[in-house]
C-alpha cells in the first residue's frame, strides 16, 4: 500500500540554500534513500544526493534525517508515521558541496596522520602469530564503514570548527585503540593519541557511539581505554616510577 | 562570525537542531535528580547528626573517624579527633571525588549541567571548547586514584553490614529491615565501584596481550560485562546510597522503629 510521504530535503550549496517541501509518492517497507531517488527521478532531476550500496556497507549516504545523524538506506520510512514529515539535511560537520553532499575529506587528512601498522618481525618460518582472544579484542573495531556519521556529530569539531586541526575524532580513536590494543604492533600509541590525536578534547559524552550503525562501543571500548592508556603514560605516578626504576617501559611484556 | 554549523562553509540552517524528538528530557531529568541528591547531601553532610542508631551507622558517616561522633559509631577509633566540624566532611571526599570524576557521572554532567553538547545534534551554546585537555578538567584523569580510595570506603561499607547484624546490645544474630537496607546499598556500591572503567583498564585493559594473561583476562571479561551496565549502577546506587542514610535518620530521630525479622 502507497501513501504520499511529506519531505523537506535542504537544497542549495556552499552560498546558501534552504529546506524545500516535496511530496512523494511512497511504499511500504520502503527506505528513505528510496524516497529520495523517487524525487530524484521525478521532481527534482539534479538532486544532489550520493550513495552506493544501499545496504548499510558501504558508508556513502551519511546524512541529518530529522537532525539525526543517519544512513539514509537504513533508515526504514516504517519507523516514522504516515503523517509525520522527513526531514533530510547533508552532514552538518562538514563544507556543503551541493545539496545532501558534503566535502569529508577532513577525515581522509586525520586518516593519513595516524601512523600505520608496524608489526614486529615475523617469527623464524615467516609467519607471524596471534592468539584468538587478541583477534577477537580488535574484531569490533574493523566493522567500521566508515560512514562518519561519529565525526559529524562530534560537537567537538562540530560546534568548534577551530579544533578540527588538532582533533582526530572518534573513527580515528579507534583505530588508535585497535591498534594500541594489538600485540605485535610496535608503535607507542598513547603519546600520539594525546598530543596529535587530541584525545584530550573528548568528554566522552558519547554522541559517537549513540550513531554508530554498526553499533559499534566507540566511547566504552575505544576512547575510554584509550584514555586511560594515556592516563598510564602521562598522569599516573606509580606506573611512572615503575618505568624509571625499571629504566625501560614495560610495553613489550604487556 | 558565526561558528560551528552556523559556520560560513556548512550548509546554512537556522535551526540549532533539526531534532523533532523531546531531546531535552533526559538532560532534564539528570539535572533535576542530581540537583536534589545534592541538597539533600549537603544538609546531611553539613548536620553533622542523627547519622547513628545502633547498630546501623549512616554511609555518609562511615568511618566516623573524629571525637564528635556520636558513640558507637566510630568503630576506627578517632585518629582524627581534633576535627570541629560534621564528621561526614572528611570522608565524603573520596566517595563524591571518585563519582564527580567518573566517566559516567561526566557525560551526565556536562550534558545536563553544561550543556556541553545538551544532547547530540544540538548545538551546544558555548563559542569556545577545550575538553578535558586543561585545569580543571585535566585533573578528570587521576580518576582511578579515587577507584583505590572509593574501594577502601567501600571495604569499610562492607564491614558496617556485618556489623548490622547484631543487635543494639552487640549480640549476634539480629536482622532488620535496616540491615536489609544497608546489606542492598553495599551490594550496589560494589556493583558501580567494579563496573568502573578504570577498574576495567587496571584489571586487564591495559594489557596488549591478552593470551599471556589468562587469569587477568578471565578477569576483564567479567569485569567488562559489569561495565556494560556501569550506568545503571551509578543511579542505582546513588538511590540506594541516600535511602540508606534517610532511613538511618528516620530511626536516629525516632520517627519510625526498624522492624526486626530475627
Ligand atoms: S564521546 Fe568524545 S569523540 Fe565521541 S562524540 Fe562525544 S566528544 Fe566526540
Ligand atoms: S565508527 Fe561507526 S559511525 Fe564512525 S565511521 Fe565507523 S561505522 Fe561510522
Ligand atoms: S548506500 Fe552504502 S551505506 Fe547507504
Ligand atoms: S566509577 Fe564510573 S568510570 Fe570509574
Amino acid at each position: 500500500m502507497g501513501y504520499p510521504l511529506s519531505m523537506r530535503l535542504w537544497r542549495g550549496d556552499r552560498d546558501g540554500g534552504a529546506l524545500q517541501d516535496f511530496t512523494v509518492e511512497v511504499e511500504e517497507g520502503e527506505v528513505v534513500l528510496d524516497a529520495i531517488h523517487r524525487v530524484q527521478a521525478t521532481q527534482a532531476g539534479d538532486l544532489a544526493v550520493r550513495w552506493n550500496c544501499k545496504a548499510g556497507k558501504c558508508g556513502s549516504c551519511s546524512a541529518e534525517i530529522n537532525g539525526r545523524s543517519r544512513l539514509m538506506c537504513m533508515t526504514r520510512l516504517s519507523d516514522f508515521g504516515h503523517e509525520d514529515v522527513i526531514t533530510v539535511t547533508p552532514l552538518r560537520a562538514f563544507p556543503v558541496v551541493r545539496d545532501l553532499v558534503t566535502d569529508v575529506s577532513y577525515n581522509y587528512v586525520k586518516a593519513r596522520e595516524l601512523p600505520a601498522f608496524a608489526p614486529t618481525p615475523p617469527d623464524a618460518d615467516g609467519k607471524r602469530r596471534m592468539m584468538q582472544q587478541d583477534v577477537e579484542r580488535g574484531q569490533e573495531f574493523r566493522k567500521c564503514i566508515e560512514c562518519f556519521l561519529c565525526q559529524n556529530t562530534c560537537h567537538v569539531i562540530r560546534d568548534h570548527e577551530e579544533n578540527k586541526p588538532a582533533f582526530a575524532g572518534p573513527r580515528f580513536f579507534l583505530r588508535y585503540a585497535e591498534l594500541d590494543m594489538h600485540p605485535l604492533d610496535t608503535h607507542d600509541r598513547r603519546e600520539l593519541a594525546q598530543s596529535a590525536a587530541g584525545i584530550g578534547l573528548c568528554n566522552i559524552t558519547k554522541c559517537c557511539t549513540e550513531v554508530c550503525p554498526e553499533n559499534i562501543k566507540i566511547t566504552d571500548n575505544a576512547i575510554i581505554p584509550m584514555k586511560e592508556r594515556v592516563v598510564d603514560r602521562k598522569y599516573d605516578p606509580l606506573v611512572w616510577l615503575g618505568t624509571k626504576i625499571r629504566r625501560r617501559d614495560d610495553r613489550t611484556e604487556l | 562570525m558565526a561558528t560551528g554549523v552556523f559556520g560560513p562553509e556548512r550548509a546554512s540552517v537556522e535551526a540549532r537542531t533539526l531534532r523533532p524528538d523531546r531531546w531535552w528530557l533526559p538532560p532534564l531529568t539528570t539535572f533535576v535528580v542530581f540537583a536534589a541528591f545534592i541538597v539533600y547531601s549537603t544538609w546531611r553532610a553539613f548536620s553533622g547528626d542523627d547519622y547513628y542508631a545502633a547498630p546501623y551507622i549512616s554511609p555518609f558517616y562511615s568511618p566516623c573517624l573524629t571525637d564528635n561522633c556520636v558513640e558507637g559509631s566510630n568503630d576506627f577509633g578517632s585518629p582524627i579527633g581534633w576535627w570541629g566540624l560534621s564528621p561526614a566532611l572528611i570522608i565524603l571526599i573520596f566517595p563524591l571525588g571518585f563519582r564527580l570524576s567518573c566517566y559516567y557521572y561526566r557525560k551526565a554532567y556536562y550534558r545536563a549541567f553544561w550543556l556541553s553538547p545538551p544532547a547530540c545534534s544540538v548545538a551546544e551554546p558555548h563559542s569556545k571548547y577545550t575538553g578535558e585537555t586543561r585545569f580543571p578538567l585535566i585533573f578528570q584523569n587521576i580518576h582511578r586514584w579515587f577507584l583505590y580510595a572509593a574501594a577502601v570506603v567501600a571495604l569499610i561499607l562492607t564491614y558496617d553490614v556485618v556489623l548490622a547484624f547484631r543487635d543494639e546490645n552487640e549480640d549476634w544474630g539480629h536482622m532488620g529491615l535496616g540491615t536489609v537496607i544497608l546489606l542492598a546499598n553495599v551490594v550496589l556500591i560494589w556493583l558501580y565501584t567494579l563496573s568502573c572503567h578504570s577498574c576495567r583498564h587496571v584489571i586487564g585493559g591495559r594489557l596488549r596481550n591478552f593470551s599471556r594473561h589468562p587469569v587477568r583476562y578471565k578477569a576483564w571479561t567479567l569485569v567488562s560485562r559489569l561495565n556494560r551496565n556501569h550506568p545503571q549502577w551509578a543511579w542505582l546506587s546513588l538511590f540506594s546510597v541516600a535511602l540508606a542514610d534517610f532511613y538511618v535518620y528516620l530511626l536516629a530521630t525516632g520517627a519510625f522503629d526498624d522492624p526486626r525479622f530475627f
